[in-house]
This record gives structure tokens, sequence and C-alpha cells, in this order.
């Protein structure tokens, strides 16, 4: 399929643009993956939490906060190479 | 770049504006910078109109927005990141928040709408005074060899491990701190001012296709943008909060070494 992609794209150039959209697309979506499933486990466990012991929903919230942030900074990553890679 | 048929504006276009006054000079002032001197001012009218007024027990109007505002970093930032002795970085970390609060929500207002903190310059320089100010912290409350021994050696580690963990915390510590701080304000910014991009160009085309367009799967397009509208508000104060909290985190944890 790449070789057909080679031979239809007029230019050498174009086809590398063509490349870097794939990567971009598929790059993102990989670095996706694993941020997902952590900022998942991050709040579900915070709300299990305060619904077990709704007094502490405060300082249970604030490390959920950062929990998020440390976790979503990967995806974050993931996302800035997109940008990078648009033509 | 072309989607679904539509004229989609390059990702440059977005972020780059002209410059208005002093163009091809160091000094050159566009959106952007109006957009930091407009949340500079704002910063300080709030506090220097609040500060003046007469102190009354009951606060009203201004002085109520300063007071909360105060009342918020300091219960839910300073008190559980940083403890009682992290009071004296309370002005600076309330300032901090209310100039990236001041500097994203221009994202959703209505006629600038442009989030200034999607230009890489302001969150570095803030994310570099952040790296400064903790690393000072950390020499000043613990002495610059035991602030380098209790970064980079933590303690309860075989000794062995100590090959793999150094470099490991020595990255982690002086480098991809201040790098994901700012990377996150960043990047959150840029994603969101993106999104409510591509929804108000669908939405365009709806509305020159008076509706009909696409089987009419644009009219979802509308009600999409005002929702994304409310969640960048989200955004952008979440945002502000987690610069914010993580900055009294790097403090604290600077301050107070692990033992």
């Amino acid at each position: 399929m790449l070789n057909l992609l080679a031979q239809s794209a007029t230019e050498a150039g174009e086809f590398l643009e063509g490349l870097k959209a794939i990567g971009a697309g598929l790059g993102y979506g990989l670095a996706a993956i694993g941020p997902g499933i952590g900022i998942g486990t991050v709040v579900g466990n915070a709300i299990s939490s305060m619904a077990r012991q709704p007094e502490s929903a405060g300082m249970v919230r604030t490390t959920m906060f950062l929990g998020i942030a440390f976790t979503e900074a990967l995806a974050l990553i993931g996302f800035v190479v997109f940008i990078l890679l648009l033509p | 770049m072309n989607l679904l048929a539509l004229e989609f504006p390059p990702v440059n276009h977005l972020f780059d504006w002209p410059s208005i006054w002093f163009e091809g000079t160091l000094l050159a002032i566009n959106k952007t910078v109006l957009i930091y001197f407009g949340s500079v001012l704002v910063t300080m009218m709030i506090f220097g109109f609040a500060g003046r007024q007469r102190e009354s027990l009951v606060p009203a109007g201004i002085q109520h927005v300063a007071e909360s505002g105060v009342n918020f970093i300091e219960d839910s930032v300073v008190m559980q990141t940083i403890g009682p002795d992290g009071k004296k970085f309370m002005p600076f970390l309330t300032t901090i928040f209310f100039f990236i609060l001041f500097s994203n929500i221009t994202e959703v207002i209505p006629f600038i709408q442009f989030p200034a903190n999607s230009r890489m310059a302001i969150p570095v320089t803030l994310a570099v005074l952040v790296w400064l100010i903790y690393n000072f912290v950390g020499v000043r409350s613990q002495g610059l060899f035991g602030y380098l021994k209790n970064s980079l050696f933590p303690p309860g580690v075989p000794k062995v491990l100590y090959l793999i963990v150094t470099p490991i915390e020595f990255i982690s510590t002086f480098v991809m701190k201040p790098f994901s701080l700012a990377i996150r304000l960043w990047a959150n910014m840029v994603a969101g001012h993106l999104l409510l991009v591509t929804f108000a160009v669908l939405s365009a085309a709806m509305w020159a296709s008076g509706g009909v367009g696409w089987g009419g799967a644009l009219l979802l397009s509308f009600p999409m943008l005002i929702l994304m509208t409310g969640f960048e508000i989200l955004v952008s104060v979440l945002q502000a909060f987690i610069f914010t909290i993580l900055t009294a985190v790097y403090i604290g944890g600077s301050m107070h070494p692990e033992h």
C-alpha cells in the first residue's frame, strides 16, 4: 500500500507530508491510551475514597488533581509532538 | 488544511498575531502582549482596590472577591501542600493564580477569544521563575549539600540502586519539573483553542448552508460549541489552579525533605 501511495504522489515531498500526517495521528492516539487509563484509575479511586469518607473529600480532591496533572503530562507531550509534526 | 471540504485555517494562523506597535523591534506589541498587559492590570486592580478600601468586617464588592481568592489559595493550596510555614508564599501563589486565570479566561471572552498562554513565552518564564524559587528555598532551608543529598539520594533505597535512581531523580527534579509545568499550561490552552476554532468553523459552515449541510449533521456543531465553551471555562480555572498547586508542592518538597 505504501508503494501505491508513493507512486500516486507526484513528488517525494508530498509522500513525506502524508507519512508525517499518518505518524502524527497515530502518535497522538497511542500517546493518549496510557494517560486515559491512568486518569480513569486516579479519578475512580478518588471517587470511591470520597464516597467512603466524605469528611476527607477536600484533601482527596486536591491529591486527585495532582495525580491527574502528573498523568496528563504524558498525553500532552504526545499532543505537542502531534502539533510539531503537522505540516 | 481542508477538512470535510471546509476551509480550515492552518494551525500557525491561529496563534500568530501581527504586531500592532513597534513592529520589528524587540518590544513589538501584538494581541498576546496586550492580553498579558490586561491581565496584569486586572490582577493589580483587584488587589489594589481591595487593599485601599477601609477594612470592614463584612466584606463587600471588590474586597469580597480578593478575600475569597486569598482564602481559596490559603485553604486549598497552601495548607494542603506546604503547611502553616508556607504562608509567606501566599502573595506569590495568589498572584500567579490570578494572573494565569485572567490570561487563560480570555479564551472564552467574546471579541478577544484567544488564550494568551497558548504562546510559549510566558509559561516558560513562569516555569523558570518557579524553578529558581524552589531551588533557592531548598538551598536556604537545607543548605546546598543537604538539598542536593535529599533531592538526588532519596533515603531508604539500597546502595546499589543509587546508580539508577540518582540520574532519574536529577532529571525529574531539575529538568522535568519546570518543563512539564510549562508544557502542561501551554498545551492545554492550545488544545482548547483548537477545539473551539474547529467547532466555530463547523458552525459557520452550518450557518452558511442554512443548517442543511451534511444531512443536517452540522446542526450538532453549534450546541457542541456552547458546550465546549463551558468546558473551556472549567479548563482555564483548573489549569491556573493546577499550576499554583504544583508550584506549592515543589516549594513544599524542597522545604520539608522526605524522611
